[in-house]
């Protein structure tokens, strides 16, 4: 090989090794085989030699070029490496620095034991019925078999509200939802199966009295319902919306003016732990019975055709025992510390196949 | 009603165990409410006798007593600190190991000061039983040592409470309690018969009768020459142990009597009697003093007893002071009447008393029992009080209360879900008082009891004013055929216990249930999750708030103010769930959580009813971080929060249009309302007012929304069309418009979009711009523009033409120019 390869070779190599950044390796590059480029300008050179000197330079040349185009995009590869490295040092940052916050909402206790008890019912062919808030005394309590002297209106501490103007009928606050299943009575023909989910009103205040709460009744209307099946539909119900397959359920007689026989529903639990499902002791947790004849007759129903059972439940009570919250009057008083704290996330609503 | 178990073996032979009768009385309806066994906790108290107290060696005020507490404690050496200590004194003695509940702690044997001290001498508060402790308790010198000092009380006696329900009132005596259990198996009913006293001489006061709707029988005599004062022990103890005050011993034997047979009865001081003749009437608007001390206006609805004198007594419910008896007494009139119970419930709610007599009579006592009761009655005044008893008096007669019922014994199964054989029913039936009439394989008929009133009773129906004639008719047969079935039914569900009917699962209506919500109750579902999904917490307010903060929020009219309120400031139907959440925003920001977002999801009610209401704040500032100032909440949030609900629930936002009339309680000039057409308003956005939030007591900002949900149409559940998925990219275009300050935007972006409605697939607002370069009065406003080519790419021509076609559009509606 000629000398001034040999240079030109020696001189480029060792050019390649100085380039610190790729602009001075850009350069190498360009001035070695770029358009005039020194080694480019070998190659031109070479059509004016003589053909036999020709031959032996023109090897000679494009070994050369193939060795340098080599070495320099070797070098390329480190140098575009190195730099890179240099670009992700520079760009680091502090990673255990917290995110840009990012408020997080939540649903009121109560909802969420609407949605598990609309879940677990639905499940078992319950739809939901709503009413209005503000009753006539006909359907909160005259089509309850509740008639005006009846002791059972005084416990209900109801509260009045003026006659809507231009009509002469009694408002009350609804003091329970039955008033919803005396209008899906009058709006559907059996069989039913609803539940009533809704605010209810009592003039009571006091560490376990609000005097607005929330109730869910439920009925179900058809041919051969049975108290039987009464019990095997509650007790499903609590044992789900409890999640304790097992939770001891009781049955009391009792009595309500709309329904017979009557019974008030328990659930084993620990006085002394809170414990729901352990425990010697019994928690009143429901009201419940067969649909009084009257109730039916009173939604123009015939009771030797029809026949079902009816229920009710506090939902503040229930979601109390089943979440531990001591406070009934916490409910309402939209104290945000209280909210995050009981409130669900409004991803997860209640499924009954990911779990209520 | 409180009984005691003593009270309770008065009437029922039983060798029942206490917890098998709660158990008992828990399955049969007479629900256990509280149990109180005073003697269980101070059983190991003995009486004792100090012997001998001489003064400790070492402690000033502590004496070495020598105590004789019976056997196995005949001479215990105790040291006592209280002053009252001395030789002779009969005391109580805690032995070793004795909890002592007062001090809530256990007595151990030891010394003190050196001394040994065996024991403890005690107060009564020491025992948990009185708040006296000037020293130890002494008691009757006669005192025998070593007796169980609960039983030397008489605190042996257990108390157990029971809620009676409405249906029961037989239930509201001693005498029915034990009827039950035994009926249920607990025992045995021990005979009661009352023993009659013959009339010697004609009584002096006579009855009348006016007013027979409310009072169909009246009974009496006069008892001459008793001798009124305290009562004796045993009677006393009774009363005091279920909550009675013993005053006299007349009242309380009538006392007695509403307890223990459930039988009110009233005794009047003949000698304050004038005119002899008492009058069952109606009142007439007189005023009247009751034993209670308070004065009543009686009306005509209201019957009362009333002499030459006036008014005497408030039937049924309360006997006047003027003539009640007193120690003085000697000549006493018995009253023991049948009041009819809807009478009396509407008086007593009236004048406002509940009584223990008036209880029993709205509930309905036993129409067969006032003879006997009356008997029953002078047999123990006379033995009591002494004296001699006239011929009974009456007015009116015993009702007509025979009843009977008849129960198919397979209605059983078919109602009760129990099958019951045919002759334990009718044995059960028995048990409770029925006698049966007939009987037939499948079916027996029963006489009602006297006593329960709530059995087989007429129907009274309140049926719908809208169901068709026929079918309230054969609905009206139907409950006259089964109603008092449905009682017997329940009888012997009762006694049998319901923990023995078989749970059946409801047979299913489908293998996959429906969905147990319509589209608009799944709509309010998800307005919760959507709110909250965008960071805001979940409230339930009250749907009452006060009258003035409801006339802050623009509607508190009187047909929604509540008659009886509970508070003052819970007296008016709200307006809007706003007024809690502005509400809740004062107390947490005055609590130091000022940096909040709430929301609602709840009625508010206005004269048109009641509609659903989705509504949230967001108060105070956002939060900082590093880049990122901190600012007061904007009205773009609450504007975001309202679209965004909005969207979810099918409303596409440009089919929205921006009015600036939200309603007073936001700030005129930085809110707006969400319309769908000129007249459907969906929601209300912006800051809130800020006098509103001066008189709310807020020093932060807040700005919130309402969107009324049931204005918002149903979501059209149209299948979608396949979308059209150009193979050429959009094209997008920058316009900057000059415009008139007053101009609204969401003008101009309508006109934009509506140039070109195949090619403008979207238009995104990037700059609002007012200053130099751009005139006084005028603003520059600049869109993005996507133009989306869908046969093939535009050509310049083509982009020229359509961008021409914008501004002229958005010239012609809006008057703008481009810049």
């Amino acid at each position: 090989m000629s000398d001034d390869l040999e240079i030109l070779r020696q001189e480029v190599l060792s050019e390649l090794t100085g380039a610190a950044d790729m602009r001075a390796w850009d350069a190498i590059r360009v001035g070695t085989l770029g358009k005039s480029g020194r080694l480019t300008a070998l190659l031109k050179a070479l059509g004016k030699m003589a053909p036999d000197e020709r031959k032996a330079r023109g090897v000679a040349l494009n070994r050369l070029r193939d060795d340098l185009t080599r070495a320099i995009e070797d070098r390329g590869q480190v140098l575009e490496a190195a730099a890179l490295e240099a670009r992700l040092v520079a760009e680091r940052v502090d990673v255990s620095l917290p995110p840009p916050p990012a408020a997080q909402g939540f649903i009121h206790p109560i909802a969420r034991a609407v949605e598990e008890m609309t879940a677990i019912f639905g499940a078992m062919g319950f739809s939901v019925a709503e009413g209005p808030d503000i009753e006539t005394d006909w359907h909160n309590f005259s089509a309850l078999n509740t008639p005006d002297h009846h002791p059972a209106r005084t416990d209900h501490d109801t509260f009045y509200l003026p006659p809507a103007p231009g009509l002469d009928v009694t408002r009350v606050l609804r003091t329970q939802t039955s008033g919803v299943q005396i209008r899906t009575m009058l709006a559907q023909k059996p069989p039913i199966r609803v539940i009533c989910p809704g605010r209810t009103y009592r003039a009571d205040h006091d560490a376990t009295h609000s005097p607005m709460f929330h109730q869910c009744e439920g009925l179900v209307v058809g041919q051969g319902i049975t108290l039987g099946h009464l019990k095997g539909c509650l007790i499903e119900f609590l044992r789900v919306f409890f999640d304790k397959p097992d939770l001891p359920v009781r049955f009391r007689s009792s009595y309500f003016p709309f329904t017979e026989p009557s019974m008030e529903v328990d659930i084993g639990w620990s006085r002394r732990t809170g414990e729901i499902g352990g425990g010697e002791d019994w928690l009143e947790v429901l009201g419940s019975g067969m649909v009084h004849a009257r109730v039916l007759a009173n939604c123009g129903l015939d009771p030797r055709e029809w026949q079902g059972f009816a229920f009710g439940m506090g939902i503040e009570r229930l979601t109390m025992l089943k979440n531990g919250i001591p406070d009934l009057r916490s409910f309402y008083e939209s104290d945000i510390r209280w909210l995050r704290h009981y409130g669900s996330d409004p991803l997860a609503p209640a499924l009954l196949h990911e779990g209520v | 009603m409180k009984f005691t178990l003593s009270w309770l073996y008065d009437h029922l032979e039983t060798s029942a165990t206490l917890p098998e009768i709660c158990a008992k009385l828990n399955q049969i309806g007479l629900e256990v409410e509280g149990v109180e066994n005073r003697g269980a906790a101070i059983e190991p108290f003995l009486t004792a006798r100090i012997l001998e107290a001489t003064q400790h060696p070492n402690a000033d005020r502590l004496q070495v007593c020598r105590v004789d507490a019976g056997p196995g404690f005949q001479d215990v050496q105790v040291v006592c600190g209280a002053p009252n200590a001395r030789a002779g004194l009969a005391v109580i003695f805690a032995p070793p190991g004795t909890y002592v509940p007062g001090l809530d702690i256990t007595i151990k044997a030891g010394k003190i000061r050196g001394e040994a001290s065996g024991g403890m001498l005690c107060s009564l508060r020491e025992l948990g039983l009185g708040e006296e402790s000037n020293g130890i308790a002494e008691l009757p010198d006669d005192t025998l040592p070593g007796q169980s000092y609960a039983d030397f009380a008489g605190l042996d006696d257990v108390v157990i409470e029971i809620a009676i329900t409405p249906n029961r009132g037989d239930a509201l005596s001693v005498c029915g309690i034990a009827r039950d259990l035994a009926a249920a198996g607990l025992g045995t009913l021990r005979p009661w018969l009352a023993e009659t006293v013959d009339g010697t001489f004609t009584s002096p006061i006579v009855w009348e009768n006016t007013y027979t709707e409310a009072c169909p029988w009246v009974l009496g005599r006069t008892i001459r020459g008793v001798k009124n004062g305290p009562s004796p022990e045993w009677l006393r103890r009774k009363l005091e142990s279920v909550g009675l005050r013993s005053i006299s011993t007349l009242v309380d034997i009538t006392n007695y009597f509403c307890f223990d047979l459930g039988r009110p009865l009233h005794v009047f001081d003949v000698n304050k009697l004038s005119g002899g003749r008492l009058i069952v009437c109606r009142g007439e608007g007189e005023t009247f003093r009751a034993l209670d001390g308070q004065d009543y206006i009686v009306t005509p609805d209201d019957c009362v007893i009333t002499d030459a004198n006036g008014v005497q007594s408030l039937a049924g419910i309360m006997g006047g002071e003027a003539s009640g008896a007193d120690d003085a007494t000697t000549d006493v009139f018995v009253e023991c009447a049948l009041f009819d119970a809807v009478s009396i419930a509407l008086s007593a709610r009236r004048v406002g008393i509940s009584s223990d007599s008036s209880y029993r009579f709205e509930r309905g006592v036993d129409p067969a029992l006032p003879v006997a009761a009356l008997e029953a009655a002078t047999r123990l005044i006379i033995d009591l009080c002494g004296g001699e008893a006239s011929e009974v008096v009456s007015a009116g007669a015993q009702p007509e209360w025979q009843r009977d019922a008849s129960l198919r014994f397979k209605r059983m199964q078919d109602l009760g879900g129990l099958d019951v054989p045919a002759q334990e029913s009718v044995s059960l039936l028995e048990k409770l008082g029925f006698e049966v009439r007939d009987q037939t394989d499948d079916a027996v008929r029963v006489n009602v009891p006297s006593w329960r009133n709530d059995i087989a009773q007429k129907p009274v129906l309140a049926q719908g004013a809208d169901i068709a004639p026929d079918a309230a008719a054969k609905a009206a047969e139907g409950v006259s055929q089964i109603e008092a079935e449905s009682d017997l039914v329940e009888e012997i569900l009762r006694l049998k216990g319901l923990d023995r009917v078989p749970a059946v699962p409801l047979p299913p209506i489908s293998v996959v249930p429906g969905t147990a919500l319509t589209p608009r109750q799944a709509r309010a579902a998800r307005a919760r999750r959507i709110l909250a999904a965008r960071g805001l917490v979940e409230t339930v307010g009250f749907s009452f708030v006060s009258h003035e903060e409801a006339l802050r929020f623009g509607g508190a009219p009187d047909s929604l103010r509540l008659l009886n309120p509970i508070a003052s400031d819970l007296d008016q139907m709200r307006p809007t769930p706003m007024v809690n959440l502005v509400s809740a925003a004062q107390r947490n920001s005055a609590r130091g959580w000022a940096d909040i977002g709430l929301f609602e999801v709840g009625p508010a009610f206005s004269e048109n009813g009641q509609q659903l209401v989705a509504a949230g704040v967001r108060v105070g500032h956002t939060p900082r971080y590093p880049g990122q100032e901190s600012g007061a909440v904007s009205l773009w949030a609450a504007k975001a929060d309202a679209l965004e609900l909005l969207t979810q629930l099918g409303i596409a936002p440009e089919a929205l249009n921006t009015t600036t009339d939200a309603p007073s309680w936001y700030h005129p000039g930085r809110s707006g309302v969400l319309r769908q057409g000129p007249k459907n308003i969906l929601a209300y956005f912006g800051e809130l007012h800020p006098s509103l939030l001066q008189a709310e007591g807020i020093d932060v900002p807040v700005v919130g929304f309402e969107v009324l949900m049931d204005a918002v149409p149903d979501p059209k559940r149209r299948k979608k069309s396949a979308p059209k998925l150009s193979a050429f990219q959009p094209v997008r275009r920058d316009f900057a418009f000059v415009v008139e300050r007053d101009v609204p935007a969401e003008n101009l972006l309508r006109a934009v979009r509506g140039a070109d409605r195949t090619l403008v697939t979207n238009v995104s607002l990037f700059d609002v711009y007012e200053g130099p370069h751009v005139p006084e009065g005028y603003r520059s406003i600049g869109v993005e523009v996507t133009l989306q080519p869908v046969e093939k790419s535009l050509t310049d021509a083509e982009l020229e033409a359509v961008s021409e076609r914008i501004v002229a559009a958005v010239a012609k509606t809006t008057g703008a120019t481009l810049r």
